[in-house]
């Protein structure tokens, strides 16, 4: 693994302002033309099937099973017997609680442990980067079994608890960003703060971490989105017991308790999407930075 | 090791201070180093060590979860290799996905970038556009893209119909569309990689592609031999990436198979799974039916074996082709 050292910068700004190599004339017209036709065909692709779950949310159900695209009567209130045919606030609960506790167990555990591979000097780092880097490939289904037994010992399979307590002790994944970010921060701040005999510790806390704070808000980012969108780890641990479901599971079977309602399984979709969306909005620089952070690992 | 203890001894304050021993301050580093990883020290024993040893001992045994295992020897991979033409069909489908869902998708972030990197005016835009979708939660994708391309009633099949095409593919519902179907999904949904390459390509110099151009280089020949080297190492990463996700790819197909086959039971649970006709039954949706459905943990034990090798042994290959590339990369 080659490491990097420099910030990747990818703000729109810069995009925006960039350069390209094109002739003069009509031959840069027609460039555009041709580049702004692609870009808005790609927009509808990647758009109309956004409206159009959220036109058939709003459609009565009979409208629903037909192919007419615009809503003849809007059933906003579709939203509204999404809550009271299923207990979907308790699921919103489940999700929030998932995604939350491993949110905060993983800054908690991680952060720490990333700064220890990026910047801390001991014997053995390379390999333990390595090791970082394996078992964040490693799907998860293939140590499934080993530890859906220890959870069964422990009488916690039914609940959340399996998913929530391996992000206290640590998220390959998340180490592996915060690494990368903790890589870009010039060292001489950290060395400054040695001379003035800060421990380790008071380096992490008070020179790195507000220096880091995109990387660490990316990190939180991607672990909240990841575990709001898991469908195996909930489907595994409490598929059974749907007290515990999250709202991925649920959604899963909503459509078989519904048969037919299409209009209230796509009301249902467009409530499980909006959190991520809405989420996504208002963190869109950090979002950015840390998915191409994720891409110059090679 | 020595290299670097050198340098911190350079940049120490002051040297009429030499401070402790060397051997001591190295101890005391490592201490320092360990407390800051024990929680992840221990995560990795107890959920990544200790399982992976546990499965290919699981492997080697039947076990149901409830009685002791019991030691069988290589029984489990004869039975999978000679006697499970269900595991071979599953095999065959995650193969399919492999391939097909890796190239496709890395050609089509590839594509969309290359389109967003030149746009300058709305760049913002058009990238939060193409990204949304991948926000998507997978369970939710998978029903809009199955009411979507629902065969006789789907605004895509009733648009394909607008366009004179009288007989469309029935997509999630036959056999030999569905895993095309799931396909479309994934690269609907393929923003993440799109933003990676982008990023890639912002980043190639320009002066490069003004060099090529004075040599009279065309649009093709300066992709193949500016564009192509100089992000070569971030599409191996996406090549990377997309097989591992092709490789545990579960939840859409799951989801896919059971929404559309109307099966009233719950995803995962349904006996509808691979539907239809076992064209998205993937090696992983195999795995969970047989250990967690079936509960022959010993036999799912030995798949979990199996796909670990085949997935340690694709990123080894690709990492060493990543790290030569970066190399070349380099010395450009």
């Amino acid at each position: 693994m080659t490491t990097l050292d420099t910030p990747l910068d990818a703000s729109p700004s810069r995009a925006a302002s960039r350069p390209r190599a094109a002739g003069p004339g009509a031959r840069s017209a027609l460039h555009w033309i041709a580049v702004h036709s692609l870009a808005l065909a790609l927009t509808l692709m990647f758009l109309l099937p956004l409206v159009f779950i959220a036109l058939t949310a709003v459609m009565s159900d009979q409208q629903a099973l037909t192919s007419q695209l615009w809503p003849r009567e809007w059933h906003w209130e579709n939203f509204a017997h999404v809550f009271t045919r299923s207990p979907m606030l308790s699921y919103f609960g489940n999700s929030l609680l998932y995604s939350g506790l491993a949110t905060v167990g993983m800054l908690l555990s991680s952060v720490p442990a990333a700064y220890a591979l990026a910047r801390l000097r001991w014997r053995g780092r390379n390999l333990a980067f390595f090791a970082v880097v394996a078992a964040m490939l490693l799907p998860p289904q293939v140590v499934a079994v080993p530890l859906y037994l220890l959870w069964a010992q422990l009488g916690l399979t039914g609940t959340l608890w399996p998913l929530v307590v391996p992000y206290l002790l640590g998220d390959f994944f998340s180490i592996f960003l915060l690494r990368q970010f903790f890589l870009t921060i010039p060292e001489d701040y950290a060395d400054a703060a040695r001379v003035d005999g800060c421990s380790e510790l008071q380096v992490l806390w008070r020179v790195i971490l507000p220096m880091a704070r995109p990387g660490i808000a990316a990190a939180a980012l991607f672990c909240f989105l990841y575990t709001w969108n898991d469908y195996f780890g909930p489907l595994l641990y409490a598929g059974e017991r749907p007290e515990s479901w999250t709202l991925s599971v649920a959604l899963a079977s909503f459509r078989g308790l519904h048969h037919v309602e299409w209009n209230l399984t796509m009301a249902a979709t467009v409530l499980v999407m909006l959190p991520a969306v809405v989420l996504f909005l208002f963190a869109q620089k950090s979002f950015v930075k840390g998915i191409t952070f994720t891409g110059v690992k090679g | 090791m020595s290299s670097t203890m050198t340098t911190t001894v350079d940049r120490a304050p002051a040297p009429a201070d030499p401070g402790p021993p060397v051997p001591r301050r190295r101890r005391r580093r490592r201490l320092v180093a360990l407390g800051f990883l024990a929680p992840a020290v221990l995560g990795f024993g107890l959920f990544f060590a200790y399982p992976l040893v546990a499965t290919v001992f699981f492997s080697f045994t039947r076990s149901d979860g409830l009685n002791p295992p019991e030691w069988v020897g290589p029984r489990n991979y004869v039975h999978l290799v000679t006697s499970d033409p269900v595991a071979h069909t599953a095999a065959a489908n995650t193969l399919w996905l492999v391939v097909v869902l890796t190239v496709l998708r890395v050609v089509f972030a590839l594509g969309v970038a290359s389109v967003l990197a030149r746009i300058r005016r709305g760049a913002g835009f058009f990238r939060t556009v193409f990204y949304l979708p991948a926000l998507a939660p997978p369970v939710a994708a998978t029903l809009a893209f199955v009411f979507l391309f629902n065969p006789g009633t789907g605004p895509v099949n009733a648009g394909l119909r607008a366009i004179g095409i009288d007989s469309p593919p029935g997509w999630f519902t036959d056999p030999a569309w569905a895993k095309p179907s799931l396909t479309l999904l994934m690269l609907w949904c393929s923003g993440e990689l799109t933003i990676i390459i982008l990023a890639a390509l912002l980043d190639v110099p320009t002066e490069l592609y003004e060099a090529a151009a004075l040599d009279g280089a065309g649009a093709w020949s300066r992709f193949r031999h500016v564009t192509l080297p100089s992000i070569a190492p971030v599409l191996l990463f996406g090549v990377v990436n997309s097989v591992i996700l092709a490789l545990q790819f579960f939840t859409q197909a799951v989801v896919g198979g059971s929404v559309a086959s109307g099966g009233a039971e719950m995803a995962g649970h349904s006996k509808n799974l691979g539907w239809p006709g076992n064209s998205t039954l993937t090696f992983p949706a195999w795995l969970y039916q047989q250990g967690f459905r079936y509960f022959n943990m010993g036999y799912a034990a030995a798949m979990c074996t199996v796909l670990f090798l085949v997935s340690f042994a694709c990123t080894v290959v690709l990492i060493r082709r990543l790290r030569s590339a970066a190399g070349t990369g380099e010395a450009r």
